[in-house]
């Protein structure tokens, strides 16, 4: 029996009438990287906006930790773990890097030590900050504010906010769109060292070589159904998914 | 100090108070057009509670925040469901909703105005603005105060990292209006005279006037805004029947000019900066 740390059970979302997730399951087990992947509109996005509380579930369970967390306030969902970030950078433009890894850690402490200065009332706050600055060498534009900054290092940003509330799983939406084969590598290798630290990452992604590195199971998904499930390698074989998904560019 | 100046001071800081509630508010990205409104309900609670009851004006003062402050709250929460402009008039309604309570609310002189409040001098005023301005200004290095600008930056991904919007939001105009009413009872204090005139819309119009002239991301902003707008129609009084129509025309030329107002967190950083340097 595997070690299951967050579980889809057949989670449907329809709006008007189209089915953006029909009974969707899957599972991320604790400490790897899991993907998804299909082609625009396939509703992996979706998924992570229900998975997050951001939309509501018509039916269906999400379980984290074997606590069900089904269409809890997004708040709630992301203090028992669930960190995320999104497919369009959502950044708090006029904050500067430094503040974005403070105002995520609103979990720790009382009232007390958040309506304080943080310098001095909330010290671990402060170093938990400076260990996350460090760890995506961001220490150069911490004091930059957000809309300053070029987008390959927003991305790196909005990864860092996440695991500033030290979550215990991490989804990442499309987190290399955009980037050139330096910066995704780059994203690469911090995820791979956030593998290390015991992290589990559910990751939404375009690029074929990219996951087939990286994850170790794929789940498909068309038209918000699961078509296939399986290893990078078993899921690039299936004829299913070249069909519905890899046809086009299987060497991409 | 002259009686004259030392009234514009007692305005000044009045209305200091009054930004301070606006920029509170404004710090979360909503937008308040009612503060009169609760300066309104600050000034009657306090000179009811000093004259007829017969308290000392401090515990006065703080008791008709605390009041205040859960009318606020209370108002807060129909308002989460309305952004922008939608939010601005109801809270503009709500503000002529206790204007013309107090019009008719007879207990309390009606139309005709309520006194028999003590005066108080300007310099106790100041200790009241001086002493929020301070507070406010050590709440902006605190961690309460990053949320409630990720809740103005973006709402949906404030609650995407964990924030509780909804008691941001409401939380901060509770603040404001507790704020609002400090201004109200000082006001009351001061002039020894009120009507229900003096909570009218222009009112709040002023408040947000002094924190947008000053600048509404940093907390000194709202002291010069306040400073600027009470003091500056008096340095124009040579332009005569002019002087109003000067006063605007400056205005607009700042706004062009700084469109963020006149302190912005930027200038601030720059010049503590230079401070700590030389």
């Amino acid at each position: 029996m595997k070690d299951w740390l967050l579980q889809l059970q057949k989670v449907s979302k329809i709006f008007g009438g189209i089915h953006a997730l029909s009974e969707v399951s899957c599972t991320v087990p604790r400490g790897e990287i899991v993907g998804i992947i299909g082609p625009n509109g396939a509703g992996k996005t979706t998924l992570f906006n229900v998975i997050t509380g951001a939309y509501l579930a018509d039916s269906g369970n999400v379980l984290l930790d074997d606590q069900f967390v089904t269409n809890w306030a997004p708040y709630r969902i992301v203090r028992s773990g669930i960190a995320r970030t999104f497919q369009n950078i959502r950044l708090f433009p006029s904050m500067t890097v430094w503040e974005h890894l403070l105002v995520a850690q609103q979990h720790s402490g009382s009232i007390f030590r958040r309506l304080l200065p943080t310098a001095w009332a909330d010290p671990a706050a402060c170093e938990r900050a400076e260990e996350v600055l460090d760890f995506f060498d961001l220490t150069a534009v911490r004091d930059r504010e957000a809309r300053s900054l070029p987008y390959g290092i927003q991305r790196r940003v909005e990864m860092a906010r996440a695991v500033t509330m030290k979550p215990k799983l991490l989804l990442l939406d499309e987190p290399v769109a955009g980037m050139n084969q330096e910066e995704a590598e780059n994203i690469r290798q911090l995820m791979l060292r956030l593998r290390e630290t015991g992290l589990a990452i559910l990751l939404i992604e375009h690029d074929m070589n990219f996951v087939m590195n990286l994850c170790s199971y794929l789940y498909v998904l068309d038209f918000g159904i699961l078509i296939a499930e399986g290893s990078p390698t078993e899921v690039r074989n299936n004829p299913v998914v070249l069909d519905a998904y890899l046809g086009q560019d299987a060497d991409a | 100090m002259s009686t004259y100046y030392a009234g514009l001071f007692a305005d000044a800081g009045i209305l200091l108070l009054g930004a301070l509630s606006v920029y509170i508010i404004l710090a979360t990205g909503q937008l308040s057009l009612g503060n009169a409104g609760f300066m309104g309900i600050g000034a009657y609670i306090t000179s009811y509670l000093t004259v007829m009851v017969g308290i000392p004006l401090t515990p006065a003062l703080i008791i008709a925040a605390i009041i205040s402050g859960i009318i606020g709250v209370i108002v807060g929460f129909p308002a989460l469901r309305l952004k922008g402009i939608y939010l601005a008039i109801a809270t503009l309604g709500f503000a002529e909703m206790v204007r013309s309570f107090l019009l008719n609310f007879d207990t309390m002189g009606g139309s005709g105005g309520f006194h028999g409040m003590k005066h108080v001098t300007v310099g106790y005023i100041w200790i009241w603005s001086g002493g929020i301005l301070l507070l406010v200004m050590i709440l902006e290095r605190s961690r309460i105060w990053l949320e409630m600008r990720a809740v103005h930056d973006d709402e949906t991904a404030a609650g995407l990292v964990g924030l509780n919007t909804v008691a941001i939001k409401i939380g901060a105009f509770g603040f404001g209006s507790a704020i609002a009413a400090i201004a109200g009872g000082l006001f009351a204090h001061h002039h020894v005279y009120i009507e229900p005139g003096n909570f009218g819309f222009e009112r709040s119009v002023d408040f947000v006037l002094a924190v947008i002239l000053g600048g509404s991301t940093a907390a000194p902003g709202a002291l010069v805004g306040s400073i600027l707008l009470v003091f500056l129609p008096e340095m124009l009084r040579s332009l005569a029947d002019w002087r109003m129509a000067g006063f605007g025309a400056l205005l607009v030329i700042v706004l062009l000019v700084r469109r963020q107002g006149i302190l912005d967190r930027a200038l601030l950083r720059r010049l503590t900066f230079s401070k700590a340097a030389s």
